[in-house]
C-alpha cells in the first residue's frame, strides 16, 4: 500500500523519478556486489556451491529490493521512523526469548526463509530514528539536557541488548552510527570530550565485565604472539595472507592462505583478507576506492537534499557505512582488535546485506524525492 | 523569520560537522592505506616467507648407507630389502585402537609396543611412525590383506643393514642401530640427515666411517592445508646413498682366523708389513651384528653380555696382555742398537736350582733344567729367560721402553679410528714416577725383559711391532680402509732410499718418526734378531719348531710367548701342573708373533689365546695354518692391488 501511494504521488512523474535515480551509485553497488560474489566463489576454491549460491541469491534479492524500495517516498520513512526503531527493539527482545544460538552467542531469529540478525537491522533503524529525532529540534535546543538525555537513552537500549547477546562488534557499530548523527546535529563538542574522558576512566571497569573471550581478543590484539594458536591465530594468519599478497596479489583462486584453510571465517569477517591476498595492494586500493566513491555519492545526495531528515540520514548512513568498512579492514590488517564486524556487501551474511540494501534504498529515496521538505 | 535563520544556522552546523567527519574519514582511510602499504609492499618478503612456511612442509627421506666390501670386493655390509609397516599419525584418529588392531595382525612384543609409544611421544603430529622395521613375508602379506581396516597404516618396502658374514667380521665392521640423542648431538652429519628410523654406526667401521657411509637425506616438499593434510607434492630432492667403502680385510683369511679361534677367547691379527693394511683382525668369541640392526632383544643381549669369554670386547685392540717372550726380539735389538752387548755375549742358564738373583730376589727361567750357556741367537730361539733378565738389567728399562715405543708399543695402532682401541703400557722410570708416584726397582727392569710386569700390549700392537721388525725397521701406517695414497711401490722405493741414508748416534734418542722412515741404527742388528726368530721356528729346540712349514715357500719366522696371569710361586713350580689341572682363569695366555715368508717377508701376524697355556702349544699351530692360507692368497691380492692402482 505504501509503495503504490508513493509511486502515484502527484508531484513526481514516473519519468522524473527515473531521471532522479543516482545510476552511478547503483553501478558502484553492483560492482562491489560482483566483486563480492567472485570473492565468495574463491572462498570455496572455485566451486559454485553453497556459499556462492546463497550469496548470489541474497545479493540479487536484496539488490532488487534496494531498487524497488528506492521509490518509497522519503516522507514515508520519516513517518515510520519510530515504528522502525520500536520494531528493531522488539526483534532484539525476541532474540532473547526465541533466538538461535551459534558459537556461544544468541543473535538470530528464525524467519523460515532466513535467519535474521535484528542487530544488523538496528544499525539502520537507529540512524532513521535519530534523523527523525533531530529533524525537528531547533539547533538552539540541542544543548538542553532534555534533548541530550533522550537520544542517549534511545541509543543505550539497543546497545545494551546487543552487548548482552553478546556481540560487542555490532554494539559498537550501532553506538558509532548513533553518535555520528548526534555529532552532525550539532551537540556541543564538550559533551563528546567529557564522555570520552568518562569512558577512559571507566575502561578498567568495562574490561572487568567483558566476557573472557572478548578480553582475550583485546589482549591478543596488543600482542598476537601471546597465543599464536588460539586467539592470536586469526590476526596472524590474516596479516600473513594480506602481506604475502604483495603488490598485485597471488591471483584469483590462488590465495594459498585461504584455500589451504589457514584463514578463519574467510567468507564473513575476513573476506577482505582473501580479496587482498588474491588481488594485492592494487586490488585492495581499488576496492577501498569503490567504497569511498559509494560514501561520496551518499554524502552528495545528502547535501543536495532539502530536508534535515534526508541530510541527517544520508550523512549518518555514510558515516555508519564508513565506520563498518573502517572497523572491518582495520581489524583484519591488525589495527583494531577482532570484534566481529562484517564488511558491507562483501561479507557473506543475509542480515548484513539486507540492512545495507535497506539503508541504501532510503538514501536513493532521499535522492528521488530530494525536493520534499518533510513535515514542517 | 526566526525559523528560517534557525534552519540556516542548523544547515551551517550540519555542514561544518560533516566537514569534520569527512576529514576524519580521509584521515582514517590514510591510516588503512598506509597499513596495507606496509604489509603488502614493505614487508611483503617477510609475509611471503611466513605464508610458505604455513603451506609448505618438508619430509626427509632416509638415505641408504654405503656398502662395505673386503679387499676383493666381497660385500661384508649390505643393504637388504625389508618389509616394514609405518603409521602415518595424521591419518590416525585413535592411536591406541590402531596399535591394538596392528598388534592382532603382526606379532608385537611388549617392549616393542612400549618403544612405539615412546617414539610417538617424540613425534610431531604429521610424522610417520615406524611400527615394525622387519616383518616376515607372511606378516607383511597378512597386513596387506587387512589394510583397509587399518587407518594410516602403510606397508613399506625399505632397506636395512645386513651383514652376510654375520659373526666373522663384527669386530671389524661393527653394527648399526637407531640414532640416539647423543649420536645426533655428537655427529653433525647425523644431525643434518636425521630421519626417524635412521640407522647409525655404533662400533667398528660403521661407527668410524659413519660420516662417509650415511649419505644425504632426500627432501619431499608438500603443500599442506591448515590441518596438516598433504594436498600436493611440490618437489622431491632425491636422497643419495653413502659412499661405498673397500676395506683392506681379506674375507677368507678373516674367516679362517675366526674359525681357528672358535670356542676360545683370543685374537689373530694379520698385517701387510709394507702397506700396513690390516688383512685380518679376528677376535673371539664373536656375536651376530644383524641382531642389533632392529634393536636387540633382552634375551640375546643378556646372552652376549653374560658370556664369560666377553664377546663384546675386541681383543685385538682393546684387550691388554703382557707380551711375554714375544718382546724378547725387541729387547735383544735394543741391547744391540745401544751397543750394550754384542752377539757373542753369553749367559749361563742353570735351571731352577740356580736361579737368577738380584738383591735377594730370585728370578727363574721357564725351563726347569736350564738352557746352559746361551748366546743371543739361542736365547731368542729357545726363549731363555735368564739371558734376558741379564740383558734387560744391563740395558735399563728406559732404553728398552724407548725402542719398544719406536716399534709400535704403547700407542694406538689405528690412531683414533676405533674409539675402543687401547694404548697399553710401556713402562719407564718416568712413567712409574708420574703414574704410580713410586721409584723404579731394578727387579722390575728384569721382568720387563721377558715381557712381564707393568708392560701391557694389544695383539694388534704386537702385530705392528713384528711388521716393523720384519720390514727391516721402517715405520708403517696401519690402516683398515683401502687408501689409494698408500702405494706399495712408492713405499718400497722410499724404504730403499732410507736404507742408504747415513744416520748418527742421535737416532737412538727419543724422537718422532714419520711414516716409512728408518727406525734403526745398524741394519745388522735387525738381521741378527730376525735370523734368531727364523731359528725359533725352523731349527730344532726352537720354541715353535713343531709348527714350522717344511715347504720352502711357506717358511716363516716367529716367536712364542706365554703371558703369566698371576705370579708363579715356588709351590707352582714344584707342582708343575698340566694345563687342564689349572683353573681356567689362572692359566697363562698363549702368544705367538710371526712374519712370512721368511726369505722375502711380506706379512706379519700375532696370535693370542686367552688362558691357552703356552705359546708354542696353543698359539703357534694356529699361526702356521693361517700363514699357509695367507701365502696362498698372496698372488691374488697382488693382482687386485694392481687392478685397483690402474683404476683412475
Amino acid at each position: 500500500m505504501i509503495l503504490s501511494t508513493s509511486l502515484n504521488s502527484n508531484s513526481y512523474s514516473f519519468i522524473d523519478k527515473l531521471k532522479a535515480v543516482d545510476y552511478f551509485l547503483i553501478i558502484i553497488v553492483a560492482t562491489i556486489g560482483l566483486i563480492s560474489i567472485f570473492s565468495i566463489y574463491s572462498t570455496e576454491s572455485g566451486n559454485f556451491s553453497f556459499y556462492t549460491k546463497n550469496h548470489l541469491i541474497r545479493f540479487l534479492v536484496f539488490f532488487s529490493m534496494f531498487l524497488v524500495l528506492s521509490f518509497v517516498r522519503v516522507s514515508a520513512w520519516y513517518k515510520q521512523a519510530y515504528i522502525f526503531y520500536i520494531l528493531g527493539i522488539v526483534l532484539l527482545l525476541l532474540v532473547i526469548f526465541f533466538g538461535i544460538s551459534a558459537s556461544g552467542s544468541k543473535r538470530w531469529i528464525n524467519l523460515f526463509i532466513m535467519n535474521l540478525q535484528p542487530s544488523e537491522l538496528m544499525k539502520i533503524a537507529i540512524i532513521v530514528c535519530f534523523a527523525r529525532y533531530y529533524h525537528r529540534i531547533h539547533s538552539s535546543d540541542i544543548q538542553s539536557y532534555k534533548y541530550l538525555l533522550q537520544p542517549i537513552i534511545l541509543l543505550l537500549i539497543p546497545c545494551y541488548l546487543v552487548i548482552t547477546q553478546p556481540d560487542l562488534g555490532t554494539a559498537i557499530l550501532i553506538a558509532g552510527s548513533g553518535l555520528a548523527i548526534i555529532w552532525l546535529a550539532g551537540l556541543n563538542l564538550k559533551y563528546f570530550i567529557y564522555s570520552g574522558l568518562i569512558l577512559l576512566v571507566s575502561l578498567p571497569f568495562i574490561i572487568s565485565i567483558l566476557k573472557p573471550y572478548q578480553k582475550s581478543r583485546i589482549l591478543t590484539f596488543f600482542n598476537p604472539e601471546r597465543d599464536p594458536l588460539g586467539a592470536g591465530y586469526q590476526i596472524i594468519q590474516s596479516k600473513i595472507a594480506i602481506g604475502s599478497g604483495g603488490l598485485l596479489g597471488k591471483g584469483f583462486l590462488q590465495g594459498t592462505q585461504s584455500y589451504l584453510e589457514f584463514l578463519p571465517e574467510k567468507h564473513t569477517d575476513f573476506i577482505f583478507t582473501l580479496f587482498s591476498e588474491e588481488f594485492g595492494f592494487v586490488g585492495s586500493m581499488v576496492l577501498i576506492l569503490l567504497y569511498a566513491l559509494l560514501i561520496y555519492r551518499i554524502i552528495r545526495i545528502g547535501s543536495s537534499s532539502r530536508s534535515f531528515f534526508a541530510k541527517l540520514y544520508c550523512f549518518g548512513f555514510a558515516s555508519a557505512l564508513f565506520l563498518y568498512i573502517f572497523v572491518n579492514i582495520a581489524m583484519v590488517v591488525g589495527l583494531l582488535p577482532i570484534v566481529g564486524a562484517p564488511l558491507p556487501i562483501m561479507s557473506y551474511g543475509g542480515s548484513s546485506m539486507l540492512s545495507i540494501m535497506l539503508g541504501l534504498s532510503i538514501v536513493m529515496s532521499c535522492k528521488i524525492y530530494s525536493r520534499d521538505s518533510i513535515g514542517s | 523569520m526566526i525559523k528560517k535563520t534557525g534552519n540556516l544556522n542548523k544547515n551551517k552546523v550540519i555542514s561544518r560537522r560533516l566537514f569534520v567527519l569527512v576529514a576524519a574519514k580521509i584521515g582514517l582511510l590514510g591510516i588503512i592505506s598506509t597499513r596495507l602499504y606496509n604489509l603488502q609492499i614493505s614487508e611483503k618478503k617477510k609475509y611471503e616467507v611466513l605464508s610458505d612456511k604455513n603451506r609448505i612442509r618438508e619430509w626427509k627421506t632416509p638415505p641408504q648407507r654405503g656398502i662395505i666390501t673386503d679387499y676383493f670386493n666381497n660385500v661384508i655390509a649390505d643393504n637388504q630389502r625389508v618389509y616394514q609397516v609405518h603409521l602415518s599419525l595424521e591419518e590416525v584418529s585413535n592411536f591406541n585402537n590402531s596399535i591394538f588392531k596392528i598388534k592382532n595382525i603382526i606379532s608385537l612384543k611388549e617392549d616393542e609396543i612400549k618403544k612405539i609409544y615412546e617414539n610417538k611421544e617424540k613425534s610431531k603430529p604429521w610424522d610417520t611412525l615406524i611400527i615394525s622395521e622387519n616383518l616376515s613375508w607372511q606378516e607383511f602379506s597378512k597386513l596387506n590383506l587387512y589394510l583397509h581396516e587399518l587407518e594410516g597404516a602403510k606397508p613399506v618396502l625399505s632397506t636395512s643393514r645386513y651383514y652376510p658374514y654375520s659373526n666373522d667380521l663384527v669386530h671389524v665392521v661393527g653394527y648399526v642401530g637407531d640414532a640416539t640423542t647423543k649420536d645426533i648431538q655428537n655427529k653433525k652429519k647425523i644431525e643434518e640427515n636425521f630421519v626417524p628410523g635412521l640407522k647409525v654406526g655404533k662400533i667398528g667401521i660403521e661407527n668410524s666411517k659413519d660420516t662417509d657411509l650415511i649419505g644425504d637425506h632426500g627432501t619431499k616438499r608438500y603443500e599442506v592445508n591448515a590441518s596438516g593434510k598433504k594436498i600436493s607434492e611440490i618437489s622431491y630432492n632425491k636422497e643419495t646413498q653413502g659412499k661405498n667403502l673397500r676395506t683392506t680385510i681379506d674375507l677368507e683369511i678373516q674367516q679362517l682366523a675366526q674359525e681357528l679361534l672358535k670356542n676360545q677367547a683370543g685374537s689373530i691379527c694379520v698385517m701387510d708389513i709394507y702397506t700396513g693394511e690390516v688383512i685380518a683382525m679376528a677376535s673371539s668369541p664373536t656375536y651376530d651384528p644383524n641382531k642389533f640392526t632392529h634393536g636387540i632383544s633382552t634375551k640375546d643381549w643378556n646372552e652376549i653380555k653374560n658370556n664369560k669369554l666377553r664377546p663384546l670386547i675386541n681383543k685385538s685392540l682393546a684387550g691388554l696382555y703382557s707380551p711375554g717372550s714375544t718382546i724378547k726380539p725387541l729387547v735383544a735389538l735394543a741391547a744391540l742398537e745401544y751397543g750394550i752387548i754384542d752377539t757373542k755375549f753369553k749367559v749361563n742358564c742353570k735351571g731352577h736350582d740356580h736361579p737368577y738373583e738380584l738383591y735377594g730376589e730370585r728370578y727363574h727361567c721357564w725351563k726347569k733344567n736350564g738352557h746352559g750357556l746361551m748366546s743371543m741367537r739361542n736365547a731368542i730361539k729357545q726363549s731363555c729367560d735368564i739371558y734376558f733378565y741379564e740383558v734387560a738389567r744391563l740395558l735399563g728399562v728406559d732404553k728398552l721402553s724407548l725402542i719398544a715405543k719406536r716399534y709400535g708399543l704403547g700407542s694406538k695402532v689405528l690412531e683414533d679410528f676405533f674409539s675402543e682401541e687401547k694404548k697399553g703400557i710401556v713402562p719407564s722410570t718416568k712413567w712409574k714416577k708420574q703414574v704410580l708416584e713410586q721409584s723404579w726397582y731394578l727387579g722390575e727392569t728384569v721382568i720387563t725383559g721377558i715381557g712381564q710386569g707393568y708392560i701391557q700390549t694389544t695383539p694388534l700392537q704386537l702385530c705392528l711391532m713384528t711388521a716393523q721388525l720384519a720390514n727391516g725397521g721402517y715405520k708403517i701406517k696401519p690402516n683398515l680402509i683401502y687408501d689409494k695414497e698408500i702405494d706399495l711401490d712408492k713405499i718400497k722405493s722410499k724404504i730403499e732410499s732410507e736404507k742408504n741414508k747415513s744416520v748418527s748416534q742421535n737416532i737412538l734418542k727419543d724422537q718422532e718418526f714419520k711414516h716409512y722412515e728408518r727406525l734403526y741404527r745398524n741394519p745388522n742388528n735387525l738381521k741378527v734378531v730376525l735370523d734368531a726368530m727364523y731359528g725359533s721356528t725352523n731349527e730344532q729346540f726352537g720354541t715353535s719348531f713343531r709348527s714350522r712349514h717344511k715347504e720352502n715357500k711357506y717358511k716363516f719366522a716367529g716367536k712364542t710367548g706365554t703371558s703369566q696371569v698371576k705370579r708363579i710361586t715356588d709351590q707352582d713350580r714344584e707342582l708343575d701342573l698340566d694345563l687342564e689341572e689349572i683353573e681356567y682363569k689362572s692359566r697363562d695366555h698363549a702368544l705367538f708373533i710371526a712374519f712370512a715368508p721368511y726369505d722375502k717377508p711380506r706379512y706379519s701376524l700375532s696370535v693370542l689365546i686367552e688362558h691357552g697355556g703356552s705359546g708354542s702349544k696353543a698359539a703357534a699351530p694356529l699361526a702356521s695354518k693361517l700363514i699357509k692360507k695367507i701365502l696362498d692368497r698372496h698372488e691374488l691380492r697382488e693382482k687386485i692391488r694392481k687392478d685397483l692402482k690402474n683404476i683412475v
